[in-house]
């Protein structure tokens, strides 16, 4: 299928922390505009869980965020920035298996050390900001082929 | 392997089956930590985990997985069944452990999920 890509598409997202509830919502919603505009499965699923990734880290971790898309004929952008707790040492976060989360997120299935690694994984650009006591910004960018 | 062939070797009770049994499926991965599957999955692949809150049906319909088996006769609730029924997600679940029902289905010639 062509893409069907001839202008900027954005959109936002607030997530609260803690609400698992509504955890993929979205991701959900990107994946079913993606779908829409006929942009090749792959880079969907990248997208898709690159989003859902970050979701969880919000819901796990911070306070509240703000999700926002930009989708242009070129690739689209997605970007997080939360109003979390912060993370200290960057590098050892972006390790695999290298985590912070309490028993009962891990009782749920979450906090194996894997979301960042997975986030840049599905990346072709990956940028994380973060401040102590202020929050975390992480920036993705996934290209078009 | 269809999800006929996986409910009769896992001696599987069927929870939802929204487009019945003659679903395809390639592969299976075995986990109950979330982001291992987001990490380690392929597409058209089953889930097989211990887990059943709603937000395992989300991993599932994100990654592409056709398809969840709980183990150790683990019922998910209402709000789990029904949101695998609006994502087109099958549901079975069997007595078998993790272990057994996985190795059960990779001696019946169902192979891993090779990302890694």
């Amino acid at each position: 299928m062509a893409l069907n890509i001839n202008e900027i598409i954005e959109d936002s997202f607030q997530l609260i922390g803690g609400n698992f509830a509504t955890a993929g919502e979205a991701s959900t919603q990107l994946k079913m505009k993606l779908t829409e505009l006929g942009v090749d499965e792959t880079i969907i699923r990248r997208a898709a869980i690159a989003t859902f990734e970050a979701e969880m880290n919000v819901i796990i971790y911070a306070a509240a965020a703000r999700l926002h898309y930009v989708i242009t004929p070129r690739n689209i952008t997605i970007r997080i920035e939360d109003m979390g707790p912060g993370i200290e040492d960057i590098q050892l976060a972006m390790q695999e298996g290298y985590s912070t989360a309490p028993d009962w997120v891990r009782e749920m299935g979450w906090g194996a050390g894997m979301g960042l690694p997975n986030m840049k994984k599905n990346s072709d650009e990956f940028r994380i900001d973060s401040v102590v006591g202020e929050g975390t910004t992480v920036e993705m960018v996934i290209n078009f082929p | 392997m269809t999800l006929k062939e996986i409910a009769d070797i896992l001696e599987a009770t069927v929870i939802s089956e929204p487009n019945g049994l003659d679903v395809s499926i390639q592969s299976a991965c075995s986990a109950d930590m979330m982001s291992a599957v987001l990490y380690y999955h392929t597409p058209q692949s089953m889930l097989i985990t211990g887990l059943t809150q709603p937000h395992v049906i989300r991993t599932a319909e994100i990654a592409g997985i056709r398809s969840i088996v709980f183990v150790l006769d683990k019922k998910p609730d209402e709000i789990t069944i029904e949101l695998a029924r609006q994502k087109k997600i099958p549901l079975l679940c069997t007595r078998f452990c993790m272990y057994t029902a996985s190795g059960k289905l990779y001696e019946a010639g169902l192979p891993g999920c090779l990302n890694k």
